[in-house]
């Protein structure tokens, strides 16, 4: 049968997973558009829980860490039990590096295996799949990266990074290749106009983040993709796409000199470029605004939030344990219990916090059918005005803590997990010990301290409420 | 380059040999029926357990189709002992990571643990096997949900919608005509009683296999099923009727027809699955056709009708191994611009033509060699996974060891088969088409306001 574990599923953020997550399907290349497969037809009862197994998260493994003769940072994890290995190779070179043109960082991550050195796109594959390597590329608002997962047996091992490093090295940039990606990225922006999730996440950071670089969706839209031209693609590869500018991860059953070596192997050959300058500050909206878009949906979209939190806020604990009591636990949280235990508004009730370079979303999200929308948002509103006025009881708080400490062990007890982890950890240079160290900030979050920071942070007087939906009386037959 | 790439393959196979002998499935029976597997994985100290039951959509009459997802839902509404909530509350406070899902052929409960908390799922989970309330304002708010839930999942998304209708037109007797959700009249129309029926009759330990697999010992992990789910009483199972599929007399096609952006192509030719196939070796030589056409960025349809001729944005194959019943061989493709679904149509009818006329060759089938063996090494890395696998063969009657005959049976397949499954069934008389075809979405408005 074919049903692929969403770990897979290269996302950024939470609340889209939580979505798209359904679909259980599984999407090749980390490509936001690949357009999805006919699936195992699985109903979850609740898909958000699944949103879990791919949530990078911390993780208590010895993390060694160094430095290439070029200045490329290396992370490395030995584990054993499986002969294989997950090696990632990071840019900060996301979609908030497009400047003007949205959907270059998404583009040109996208030609990288399409052709390099010698190779053609087929040729490129081949060699991946003869040896039962898998390669993907994609990006999200902060970084750029390939992924390798391979076999540690040598020559299957070489091959595969022999071909991940002529395509980090000297991809091609054909014309051909690029109009035909670019194509396709076209009909996937065209697609996401008949998805009222789409539409609603777009018009989110939109409202969130204006002209800030984390504003603009990262495939783009169809008439900056359309503008783009290779060349646009080849200086954004020659500058960003540097030495200095890279990360490596390598997790898995490979010594730490293997590791150097492939390190070297796979970066060495890149000229050593310059790191960009630091993505500017967030500012915050204004103020409170709602916008409705109107579609032919029996659902409306619902999203609420504003910008939230980055990764060394040293709020961030208070924010995430306080989440994960108002909407951040899979079935057990005050909003999916106000939505949809006591009222059924809703299949997915949740919020989140996405934490990235800068501030990232929090979101609360829920869809429901058209003429509850009102109602719906009402809930939504009140549950969260209540939370940031009373913060939870002890109770809810020695809850959340068991969950989270309980459950510590589960978020990189996959290689796949564990190298996300290091990932984070390597990309926004997070303590090397932070996954040690975990759960003692965990357990030190207090009532006083979670209601203390929302009050600060979270301020209803700036949400931004973004719904995408039919009106009211065109709901239900 | 044959040679090396051969050698590629052969250089996993002693890896994969290697490791196999660490993952030995142990089994134990209850004396009420109910079958227990545990596979050990000691590289994290945590464990899944999951619940199969051998009870799904393709188990339901019309009039209630979708009513086992509905009962999945319901399973987390209380019971005698727990409270309306409290089983997901007493899962959360241990740390614990939980969900279901519902398919065709199964329903199925997980948690994820740390390995000694093992006994804090098996009582909850022994509890709700025989001992569930059904109370219907519970199931008024859940009907809402699982309206919701199909909304999302089918009612706004085009091409879920159409995959829908073609099912429903593909088959003509199979109850794999029926969505898992079910039908937006049935789900309606479910009462109490639908329900406590269903329960009754499917949700016993006789029906059940229990899976786990993490850092525990088998034996130890017996004892618990003992002292859990021993006590729990079998019942009488009324044995399922067959509702083989009639033959198909010709091509059927159909448009849908939705607001929507893009058109979109599915084709389904009638296959036998593992279980249905008379001969093994031809529900193989299907997964390995599958595998030709679409196992990866260098198999045919990507390479050959993305890339080289352009005339699809996107393309995929399909094939479902593992079904209790028999099934489709699919394939679903969107259109490049200016090109449409009938020019992908025959573009996809000449693969399949060429597959019927020439042999694949070697190194080809290699490549699609190299990477069953290769996932099988990848899926060890995740205990969610193989338990998935386990349980869903048991569950489906294939039987478990049916998995570690996996990668030896792929192996075994040769050109000539993969001819000769393509010439025996993906022929015209067998095929089901259906056409989404976009009808404009209605202008966006948009509203600004200040809250």
């Amino acid at each position: 049968m074919r049903i692929h574990l969403l770990s897979f599923i290269l996302k950024k953020h939470k609340f889209r997973l939580s979505r798209q997550a359904a679909q259980l399907s599984f999407i090749p290349k980390g490509h936001k558009f690949r357009l999805s497969r006919p699936t195992a037809q699985l109903s979850f009862i609740f898909i958000a829980g699944f949103a879990a197994f791919c949530n990078p998260a911390q993780a208590a493994a010895k993390i060694e860490n160094w430095q290439t003769p070029q200045g490329s940072r290396v992370y490395y994890v030995h584990t054993e039990g499986l002969p294989m290995v997950d090696i990632q190779v990071a840019f900060d070179a996301g979609s908030a590096r497009d400047g003007s043109q949205f959907g270059l960082s998404a583009l040109t991550s996208a030609l990288l295996d399409t052709g390099a050195g010698q190779w053609n796109a087929d040729q490129i594959a081949q060699r991946f799949e003869s040896v039962g390597a898998q390669f993907g590329s994609g990006v999200t608002n902060d970084m750029a990266s390939v992924s390798l997962r391979t076999l540690t047996d040598k020559p299957l091992l070489d091959k595969a990074l022999e071909t991940v490093q002529v395509i980090l090295t000297s991809p091609s940039f054909n014309e051909a290749d690029f109009q035909r990606e670019k194509n396709r990225t076209l009909a996937g922006l065209k697609q996401q106009e008949e998805s009222p999730g789409e539409l609603a996440s777009i018009a989110f950071y939109k409202a969130l983040y204006g002209d800030h670089p984390y504003g603009h969706p990262t495939p783009g839209s169809i008439a900056t993709v359309s503008a783009l031209q290779v060349a646009d693609l080849r200086s954004f590869y020659q500058k960003y796409y540097v030495a200095t500018n890279a990360m490596v991860v390598v997790v898995g059953d490979l010594t730490k000199e293997q590791a150097e070596q492939a390190a070297e192997k796979l970066v060495g050959g890149l000229p050593a470029g310059q790191k960009p300058e630091p993505l500017p500050e967030v500012a915050m909206p204004a103020k409170a605004n709602a916008q409705h878009i109107d579609f032919p949906s029996s659902q409306t979209h619902v999203l609420v939030g504003m910008p939230g939190t980055f990764r060394k806020d040293p709020d961030y604990f208070n924010l995430y344990v306080g989440n994960h009591i108002l909407g951040g636990g899979a079935l057990v949280s005050k909003l999916f219990n106000e939505v949809r235990e006591k009222r059924g508004l809703a299949y997915s009730a949740s919020s989140s916090f996405g934490p990235m370079f800068r501030k990232g979303p929090f979101a609360i999200s829920l869809q429901t059918r058209n003429d509850q929308t009102g109602q719906a948002l009402d809930v939504l509103n009140k549950t969260l005005a209540d939370f940031i006025a009373q913060g939870p009881t002890e109770a809810e708080l020695t809850a959340a803590k068991k969950n989270i400490t309980g459950g510590f062990a589960m978020r990189f007890d996959t290689n796949k997990k564990l190298a996300n982890y290091v990932s984070m950890i390597g990309f926004y240079d997070m303590p090397l010990d932070y996954l040690d160290t975990f759960q003692s900030y965990v357990e030190k979050v207090t009532v006083a301290s979670i209601k203390d920071a929302f009050k600060r942070r979270v301020d209803p007087q700036l949400m931004q409420t973004i719904t995408v939906g039919g009106s009211a009386n065109k709901s239900e037959k | 380059m044959n040679n090396r790439l051969l050698c590629a393959a052969l250089l996993v196979l002693p890896v994969f040999a290697s490791h196999a002998a660490e993952t030995k499935v142990s089994e134990h029976v209850l004396k009420n029926g109910m079958k227990v597997l545990v596979k050990e994985d000691h590289r994290s100290p945590i464990a899944v357990s999951q619940v199969w039951y051998k009870v799904g959509s393709s188990y339901e009459p019309g009039g209630i189709t979708g009513i086992s997802h509905m009962l999945e839902h319901m399973m987390f509404k209380g019971t005698d002992k727990h409270a309306v909530g409290e089983f997901s509350r007493i899962i959360a406070e241990n740390g614990g990571e939980e969900n279901a899902f519902t398919g065709d052929d199964y329903t199925a409960y997980f948690q994820t643990m740390e390995a000694s908390r093992l006994a804090v799922s098996f009582e909850l989970e022994a509890d709700r096997m025989r001992n569930l309330h059904l109370l219907p304002d519970e199931l008024k708010k859940e009907l809402q949900v699982v309206t919701e839930e199909r909304r999302m999942r089918t009612d706004d998304n085009p091409q879920a919608k159409m995959q829908e209708h073609f099912n429903a037109m593909a088959y003509t007797n199979s109850p794999y005509r029926n969505p898992v959700i079910g039908w937006p009249s049935d789900i309606e129309n479910y009462k109490v009683e639908d329900l406590q029926a269903w329960y009754q009759r499917w949700y016993a330990p006789n029906n059940a296999t229990l899976v786990v697999v993490g850092d525990v010992q088998p034996k130890a992990v017996f004892a618990l099923a003992e002292k859990y789910f021993a006590p729990l009483k079998p019942s009488e199972l009324k044995p399922l009727k067959p509702q083989v599929e009639v033959e198909q007399l010709g091509v059927r096609k159909m448009t849908v027809k939705l607001p929507a952006k893009l058109p979109y192509l599915v084709m389904g030719y009638k296959v036998p699955s593992l279980k249905t196939a008379t001969q093994e070796s031809e529900a193989y030589a299907l997964e390995v056709l599958a595998g030709v056409l679409d196992g990866g960025s260098s198999a045919r349809l990507e390479s050959g009708l993305v890339r080289g001729k352009q005339i699809a944005v996107s393309v995929g194959a399909g094939y479902e191994l593992h079904s209790r019943l028999s099934t489709l061989f699919t394939l679903e493709a969107t259109p490049a611009e200016g090109k449409n679904v009938w020019d992908l149509e025959n573009a996809l009818k000449e693969e399949i033509a060429k597959l019927q006329l020439k042999l694949v060759d070697n190194e080809e089938l290699q490549r699609i060699k190299a990477q069953v063996l290769a996932k099988a090494v990848y899926e060890r890395d995740s205990g969610f996974y193989q338990a998935m696998q386990l349980g869903m063969l048991e569950t489906v009657g294939l039987g478990w060891k049916k998995v570690d005959e996996y990668v030896d049976k792929v192996n075994q397949v040769t050109a000539e088969q993969v001819r000769d499954v393509a010439l025996k069934y993906l022929v015209e008389d067998k095929l089901s088409v259906a056409y989404l075809e976009p009808l404009p979405i209605t202008e966006t408005k948009i509203e600004k306001g200040v809250r």
